[in-house]
């Protein structure tokens, strides 16, 4: 492969991590708090199809962005009142979230399905940075949503490892009853967590219907929320090695599509299978290496009562 | 003498719990300067009502004044802002943070950036103006529990706390510990903060408080300046009765030997080396006691000797024979039998039937085998002959195993466990919570089994217990048994004294 | 304003145990009623379409049984996992592969005695599903690795691994150019009821109810998962193999979840074919906790469900999407959980702030 190829590749890599980017930050600072949400696919379409919807009808598609983050938004919600406030169990929360996001959005977008989207996303290529030899063309040459991503996630990692803020964050989920003890409203904290958690998975969704496969398809995420979920522990829930990780699930989707104008022939059944099964393998190897639960919030997935004895 | 306003005035308080009314009708006042103890039984109602205080439970009636001001209190926050700070029994600390984050965990910061250096060098110059050293950049599960309570008081300080409550402080604490943090309470107290110490220990509130307020079964039943009480009437006060402790008649015979341990080395849960070289005999018809600072491996210990962890050196010989590799199940067989420190979670099953419960360790025995089902007549049959035999209060066998009470969940557990006709008997912390009337049934079934001649192990937190119940005592520090000792032949601070790692003199037992 | 307070009950509450389902259904009806006037569409037409589409006729019952039966056994399938707290979340890819492996025997095998054929492709069918419940199995009782997300991506494998076969090597000269295996030889396919699309697995289902039902309540395995399900430190004290049993687990709640994908094959197309199952795999999630894991219950729920999916195609005439149907799924289950609350708990309403 030619150092153009390559080029393209891991340029297209980087766009394709963006959307399992902004939903993995998302979870993770959700886990951060304690929360376990495996409701990020439903929230990814419930996003997706609400960023999609509004563009189209409004014409504007910082408008179509606001939607996907409040669909997402409220769609967290709905996780946190059951798990945070009526205690129920996280995952069968999750896995309902899912359900109930996927139904909604195959509701609502019915009379959009296929409908192409007209209003794109320019390229916002840096000044000088984006003339680099190679990197620039890799890193430099994107949409702005893309270099949100980023920074959202590098910002991410300051805000829970530089600031008080932080440390009110991940304490709550290592230990509630000392983030309460020292004064700490834990539910709104997780409250807090879980909903913007939820926005993030949102606008990982409207990046797939706005921008990198700009329609409107059922289920058009394609288990990327479930990706996301992975990635998290792939991260060991620190968001700089989010990035990495999403750029990798990225890269291996990009790859895909190339395989076969690399000359290499494999039914393309396989390689839309290839994704999940590195999936699988990213996260065997991850979690066999390391000693188990390194890096999770020791409170995740736990609802907190403060009255329990 | 002037008439002072009360730190704390509370009144009229009264919580209940499921099944239980933990506070009636309670009074209480702290004034600035005082360590006042609050005294009484486990159950007693002592840590609800300092936890109504710390804005950590809500009463269901009644008022709190503070200063002279009434307050509510909806939380904890509240309660800090308040100046009232509560040291747990188990401790509220984030084990993965540092001791500077969980210090200013919860402070109100104007800045959202923090200087990590800064603080530090701002906690250490704060902790060392209190006679404290620690190094604030110590994570907190590298800390002994004694550090880890010196992080609470510190963060309660630090907080401007004016008013510091301790839930039985001095259960994790070995004697030298316990005098250094009873300096720290009266430096508090000079400087006019309240202290309220809650405790069962009688020997503690003598020691160091000025007031005491007693509770028994959520009532105050009596109160007063220390200087004026004697240890007989506040434990007639406490227990409602004289206290007549049952004790084992007469001196035993020590029989056999029937389990030797050999140089035993362990892993913990953080692949830290839990127990070390660790070596002692067991023999029949004896109660050897365990004594230590929690986390010196007791746990690990007892683990290993019922096959739940795996050991990585060392033997253990059970008649003769080594069974280091026999897993639970064969060792249950041979007359090991262990009752778990974590009742409900390890010893019993939550969630699901007393009766169920009641077949944990036996539900492969043929007698309850019925073709290839379970023979469940003959199960509801058995449950209620434990029941009965070991005079456990409960309505239903059916009933989910977490409706029962901390003693007859005990009882449910141990009775289940000495009606496998166990040889040798280990146990964690059996009397841990439980009130004076269970704690004298269990210690009761033990006195009972030695009897029998089996040779009983238990791990024990009070070492006034351990004189009334032990025929031996093994000191257990950072992992070994520094020395084991006739009861008859030591004291309180010998065995303190070796707690915290004093040398010990001439023949050193644990090297074989 | 008013303030509450949640008092933890001495006894969970049965009665409440019993309505919370009843209610989130309702529930479920009440927020769907919201949701389709919002959409513009008239909700009474569609929930008489959907009544009338899934229980009004004596073909509708019956096409609502068909649906209930692979809800029913995939129920039972996950019911299982979940009652070790394991979230065997891939019960829709063992469908899928116990379906190509059912398929995949009978045409091989060629025609013969139905005595023969249909306990062979069932095995078949359980043996395909149980290996893909064993993997993720066999991952999180040695490595400890999270089941769900490894059940959830194996379902995409499988899905596409049946895409592959119909579209490529298995693809059926005499389907004209359709995605479409062979058709199984008579002798493998099941029998049905009178002249309806009701088939012999339902018979199946049932047996597995009760077999499940006795295996867990009155069997020492079944023992051994009850104690797992609620303590692994309890069950090591109690000597019972936890890995051992994990993968056991998986492997029977995949094979049972594998029939399912069999009796889709045998009993209704009669050839492995793309889009085989409209998510019963997750649906059956729903079933599963509605039933609060009872075998029989499930029985039951299976049924309402079958009639959710059969009402939901009946109301596409009218303009509205199935996927409606998957909202009202996560309606129930969102009541469902928030209900539970109330068994364990008592709301009180406090007149005076004390404290």
């Amino acid at each position: 492969m030619d150092i153009i190829a390559l080029t393209a590749l891991l340029a297209a890599s980087i766009a394709a991590g963006t959307a399992i980017l902004f939903a993995a930050a998302g979870e993770l600072l959700t886990e951060r708090s304690g929360i376990l949400n495996l409701g990020v696919e439903g929230m990814m379409l419930v996003g997706a199809v609400l960023g999609f919807i509004v563009t189209v009808n409004t014409g504007n598609h910082w408008l179509g962005v606001i939607g996907a983050l409040v669909g997402g938004g409220i769609m967290a919600a709905l996780h946190a009142v059951v798990t945070i406030s009526l205690r129920a169990n996280q995952v069968v929360s999750g896995l309902a979230l899912t359900i109930f996001g996927t139904g909604l959005s195959g509701f609502l977008g019915k009379n959009y399905e296929g409908a192409p989207m007209l209003y794109q996303f320019k390229d916002l290529n840096i000044p000088v940075l984006q003339d680099i030899p190679v990197l620039g063309p890799i890193f430099f040459q994107h949409d702005i949503m893309v270099f949100l991503a980023m920074i959202l996630a590098a910002g991410m990692w300051y805000v829970l490892y530089r600031t008080s803020w932080g440390i009110t964050i991940r304490s709550v989920g290592e230990n509630p009853q000392a983030a309460d003890a020292a004064g700490i409203n834990v539910a709104r904290v997780r409250y807090f967590c879980t909903i913007s958690g939820g926005m993030l998975a949102g606008l990982g969704g409207a990046y797939i219907s706005l921008v990198y496969a700009p329609t409107w398809q059922q289920n058009m995420t394609a288990g990327r929320g479930w990706i996301a979920v992975a990635l998290v522990i792939f991260a060991l829930w620190n968001p700089t090695r989010a990035i990495l990780g999403a750029y990798l699930f990225g890269g291996v989707e990009a790859l895909t599509f190339r395989l076969q104008t690399m000359g290499i022939h494999i039914s393309s059944f396989f390689l839309v299978m290839f994704p999940y099964i590195v999936t699988i393998l990213v996260l065997v190897l991850v979690t066999i290496r390391r000693r188990q639960d390194a890096g999770a919030p020791e409170a995740l997935g736990l609802s907190y009562d403060r009255e329990e004895r | 003498m002037l008439k002072r306003i009360p730190a704390i005035e509370m009144s009229g308080i009264s919580k209940r719990f499921p099944g239980v009314s933990a506070n009636d009708n309670i009074n209480f006042k702290v004034y600035p300067g005082e360590i006042h103890a609050l005294l009484g039984e486990n159950g007693a109602g002592k840590s609800t009502l300092m936890s109504i205080l710390a804005g950590l439970y809500r009463p269901d009636s009644g008022k709190i004044k503070i200063k002279g001001e009434a307050v509510k209190l909806r939380s904890p926050g509240n309660a800090l802002e308040a100046g009232i700070g509560m040291i747990y029994q188990h401790f509220r600390l984030v084990s993965n943070f540092t001791i500077a984050e969980n210090i200013i965990l919860g402070t109100k910061n104007k800045k959202i950036g923090i200087n990590k250096e800064q603080i530090e060098s701002d906690i250490r110059s704060f902790s060392s103006s209190f006679g404290m050293e620690i190094n604030p950049a110590d994570k907190i599960y590298q800390l002994s529990l004694g550090e880890q309570q010196r992080v609470e008081i510190l963060k309660m300080l630090y907080r401007g706390c004016e008013i510091l409550i301790m839930d039985e402080p001095t259960t994790v604490l070995t004697p030298g510990e316990v005098k250094e943090l009873f300096k720290i309470l009266r430096t508090m107290a000079e400087q006019g903060k309240g202290v309220v110490l809650i405790t069962h220990k009688l020997d503690e509130v003598m020691e160091i408080a000025d007031y005491v307020t007693v509770l028994r079964s959520g009532k105050v039943v009596g109160d007063g300046q220390i200087s004026e009480l004697d240890k007989q009437s506040l434990t007639r006060m406490m227990v409602g009765r004289d206290i007549v402790h049952s004790q084992a008649e007469g001196k035993k015979q020590i029989g056999e030997l029937i389990l030797a341990v050999d140089n035993l080395n362990v892993k913990g849960v953080r692949g830290n080396r839990a127990v070390s070289n660790l070596s002692f005999n067991l023999y029949k018809g004896e109660i050897l006691a365990i004594a230590g600072v929690a986390g010196n491996g007791q746990k690990e210990l007892i683990e290993a000797i019922a096959g739940l962890r795996e050991i990585e050196s060392g033997s253990i010989e059970y008649e003769g024979e080594e069974i280091q590799h026999y897993n639970v199940k064969a060792r249950a067989v041979l007359g090991i039998r262990t009752v778990p420190e974590d009742r409900i979670g390890m010893g019993l099953v939550p969630n699901i039937s007393i009766m169920d419960n009641s077949i944990l360790r036996s539900y492969l025995q043929d007698e309850f085998k019925k073709g290839f089902l379970l023979d469940y007549p003959k199960i509801k049959e058995y449950a209620r002959q434990i029941i009965s035999d070991y005079n456990i209060v409960c309505s239903d066998i059916h009933h989910p195993v977490n409706y029962l009470s901390g003693g007859n969940l005990q009882k449910l557990l141990l009775g289940r466990e000495i009606d496998g006709n166990p040889r040798v008997l280990a146990a964690a912390y059996p009397v841990r919570g439980l009130d004076v009337a269970a704690s004298e049934d269990v210690y009761n079934l033990f006195f009972h089994e030695r009897e029998k001649g089996t040779a009983i192990l238990l791990i024990l937190e009070d070492l006034e217990d351990v004189f009334r119940i032990a025929d031996r005592v093994a000191v257990m520090y950072q992992g070994s048994i520094k020395k084991i000792l006739e009861v008859e032949n030591t004291s309180i601070d010998e065995i303190g004294s070796i707690m915290l790692g004093a040398e010990v003199m001439g023949e050193q037992y644990a090297e074989v | 304003m008013p303030k509450f307070r949640l008092i933890r009950r001495e006894e969970n509450s049965t009665l409440v145990g019993l309505m919370t389902p009843i209610l989130s259904i309702i529930m479920a009806f009440v927020l769907g009623w919201l949701v389709l006037d919002l959409a513009g569409f008239n909700p009474a037409l569609v929930y008489r379409k959907m009544f009338s589409g899934s229980l009004g006729t004596y073909y509708a019952v019956s096409e609502t049984i068909v649906k209930a039966i692979p809800l029913m056994l995939a129920g039972l399938a996950v019911s299982l996992a979940f009652k070790m707290k394991l979230w065997n979340i891939g019960a829709e890819g063992q469908i899928y592969m116990g379906a190509f492996a059912a398929s995949g025997v009978a045409v091989a095998v060629g025609d013969g005695s139905p005595f023969l054929l249909i306990p062979l492709t069932m095995l078949a069918g359980f043996i395909a599903g149980a290996a893909w419940g064993f993997i993720p199995g066999m991952l999180r009782a040695y490595g400890q690795v999270n089941e769900t997300i490894i059940t959830l991506m194996l379902n995409y494998v499988a899905i596409y691994w049946v895409d592959y076969l119909v579209f490529g090597p298995w693809k059926d000269p005499k389907s004209m150019g359709f995605p479409l295996a062979p058709i199984l030889p008579s002798g493998a396919q099941l029998p049905v009821l009178g002249d309806s699309r009701v088939h012999l697995g339902l018979i199946f289902a049932l047996i597995i109810a009760v077999i499940i039902y006795i295996l867990i309540q009155h069997t020492r395995w079944g023992y051994e998962v009850r104690v797992l399900g609620e303590s692994q430190a309890a069950a090591r004290y109690a000597g019972i193999n936890v890995a051992k049993n994990i993968m056991l687990v998986m492997l029977i709640s995949g094979g049972i979840a594998g029939i399912a994908g069999m009796i889709e094959v045998s009993g209704i197309t009669h050839r492995l074919q793309q889009d085989l199952s409209p998510g019963y795999g997750y649906t059956a999630i729903i079933v599963a906790w509605l039933a609060r894991l009872n075998p029989f219950a499930i029985i039951l729920v299976a049924f309402l469900f079958g009639a959710l999916i059969v009402g939901g195609y009946a109301i596409q005439i009218v303009g509205v999407s199935f996927a409606i149907t998957q909202v009202f799924q996560g309606i129930v289950l969102f009541f469902l959980l928030a209900g539970e609350l109330f068994i364990k708990y008592r709301i009180i309403l406090i007149k005076e702030e004390a404290g």
